[in-house]
This record gives structure tokens, C-alpha cells and sequence, in this order.
């Protein structure tokens, strides 16, 4: 193939075009990147926390107090009295639109982005 | 009785580009027999023609080989109207919106081949507008960006390779050479 196909400028075009896809994938397969985490209790929002700074949340419930631990952009319940600890097992939610819902002491915390995405159970 | 008649008298220009028209009409209809993964990824393979038509003939003949196209291939395919044709529509005018401040880039640099991303990228971006603010307003259709940008890349870079191929060898192979080049500013 001739070189002169392909001209200079065309290269950086191809180069721009390919940051442009990739950028554009990142955006739109892993914008759900989250940023706070929505800590429910009874049904109510407890807290709304951001997820850039590492804290440790006690969540009060009926059986007891659920502790909800944010570290590294992301979030889990370290600990609940839960019988089955479901909620504990799930361990760390890292994208939007993640949830981890302890039924027996009522407490859920769900990951949330700038942008809402969809999954079964907000669809 | 007399039959009245009416003469439409064509210049040797409406011919040829007609004669373009035509051309990238066939490679539209050729391609719509290409089995697509996706609706909306396809090659453009009649974008080819537009860009020779665009550094021949300048972007006039260019808007008017497109639009030509763009509204006879929906007559040949019976979608003229339907949500597909204004589909086609808003591409094929972002695309020649691109390509027209294209023109205004260092020919020496860049090439058809830049004309030929960008446009594409431009045709996808005009769908995709039309779709979520018309035919699908779901955030789902983000989804499916990444992969259609992908699509303009890829098929941006291949039209836009055949285009310069075309337009180096510099021979009249194929593409009928009006006898009389317009040159449109």
C-alpha cells in the first residue's frame, strides 16, 4: 500500500478517533462508576455518604446496628445481626447500581452514580 | 386532446451526477444484503463514492450524490418516510456538515481518509441523536455508543482507504469523469 494513502494528518485523525472509542467506552461501560452510597433503614434513607472518603457508618435496625464500612471508592457491610449475614457475604460494591440489602435488620446500602443506571431491581 | 409535457432540461452536471448518484445507490442496496450484527453498523460503502465525488467535485456535488442517494435507496427499499429514512437523513446531513468544515483543513495533511472518520463519526452521532430523542429517549442506547463509534472507526478508516486509493491512481477507472468538471467553491 503506498504510503501516500494515509497522509499525515490522517493519522492523528485515526489516533483522535481511537482515544474518542476508547473514551467513549469507558464512559459508557463502566460510567457507573459510583460516587456516593445511599444507606437505607426501615425504608428510609439513613445517609447519603460520599465514597471518597473511608468512614465507617453504624446503621441502627431492629435487631441491632449494622455497620456499613466505605474504603477505596467503595462500600460493604462489614458487619450486621443478620442470621445469614447475606448482606456481609456480598462483601465489596464497587459499581453504581450495586446494592446490598441486609431483609432481617432492614438496612440496605446501594452504590449511586451521576448517572442512574439500570438493573433488575430499578428497572 | 394534447398531452401536455413536461420538459425538465438536465445539464450535463444533473447527469453526472446522477450518474454518481446512481453508483453509490448500488453500493447501498449491494450492502444491504450484507448481514448486520447490529441494526445501524454497516460499512457505508456508498460514502466511498461521496468522498471521490467530494474531492473531485467539490462539496455541492458531494451534499447532492448523498442526498440523492439517501432518498432513492429508500424508495428502492420501501422505507421512504419510516423511521429509517430519517435515520438516514440526519447521518447523511451531519456527515455532510463535517465534511464541509473538513474542507477547510490543510489538504496536504489530511486526506480522505480524515474526511472519511470523521464523517463517519459525524453519521453516527446524527443517528444516534435522532434515535434517543426520537425513536428510543432510554439511557440504555449509551450502551450501544461505544460500539457504534467503534463501527465509524473502523468503516470510517476503510471507506476513507478506498476512497484515496481511488482518487491516487488517478485513472478514470469506474467512475464516469464529467466531460466538463464543476468546480464548486
Amino acid at each position: 500500500m503506498p504510503a501516500s494513502l494515509v497522509k499525515p494528518g490522517d493519522w492523528i485523525t485515526l489516533l483522535g478517533g481511537a482515544v474518542l472509542v476508547t473514551w467513549l467506552g469507558l464512559t459508557f461501560w463502566h460510567g457507573g462508576a459510583a460516587d456516593k452510597a445511599l444507606i437505607r433503614s426501615g425504608g428510609k434513607v439513613f445517609r447519603e455518604v460520599s465514597l471518597s472518603r473511608d468512614a465507617v457508618i453504624s446503621v441502627p435496625g431492629p435487631l441491632g446496628v449494622s455497620k456499613i464500612a466505605i474504603h477505596n471508592l467503595q462500600a460493604r457491610v462489614a458487619s450486621d445481626p443478620s442470621p445469614r449475614q447475606l448482606c456481609v457475604r456480598q462483601g465489596w460494591l464497587k459499581q453504581a447500581g450495586e446494592i446490598a440489602i441486609c431483609l432481617p435488620n432492614q438496612v440496605s446500602v446501594e452504590l449511586v452514580g451521576s448517572r442512574r443506571t439500570y438493573d433488575s431491581l430499578t428497572y | 386532446m394534447t398531452a401536455s409535457r413536461i420538459k425538465l432540461a438536465a445539464t450535463r452536471e444533473d447527469r453526472h451526477v446522477a450518474r454518481m448518484a446512481a453508483l453509490a445507490l448500488g453500493l447501498a442496496v449491494l450492502e444491504a444484503a450484507i448481514p448486520s450484527p447490529l441494526p445501524g453498523v454497516k460499512p457505508g460503502l456508498a460514502n466511498i463514492v461521496v468522498l471521490i465525488v467530494l474531492a473531485r467535485y467539490g462539496w455541492r456535488t458531494a451534499a447532492w450524490v448523498s442526498l440523492l442517494r439517501v432518498v432513492a435507496g429508500s424508495l428502492l427499499m420501501g422505507n421512504f418516510l419510516a423511521p429509517g429514512f430519517f435515520l438516514s437523513v440526519s447521518g447523511a446531513l451531519c456527515s455532510l456538515l463535517v465534511l464541509g468544515m473538513c474542507r477547510h483543513l490543510p489538504a496536504r495533511a489530511f486526506g480522505p481518509v480524515t474526511h472519511s472518520i470523521l464523517a463517519a463519526f459525524a453519521h453516527t452521532a446524527g443517528q444516534l441523536l435522532v434515535v434517543y430523542f426520537w425513536l428510543i429517549p432510554h439511557t440504555g442506547i449509551g450502551y450501544l455508543v461505544p460500539v457504534f463509534a467503534a463501527a465509524a472507526l473502523l468503516f470510517g478508516t476503510v471507506n476513507g482507504l478506498i476512497a484515496a486509493r481511488f482518487l491516487n491512481s488517478g485513472a478514470q477507472a469506474g467512475l464516469p469523469v464529467a466531460a466538463n468538471p464543476v468546480r464548486s467553491a
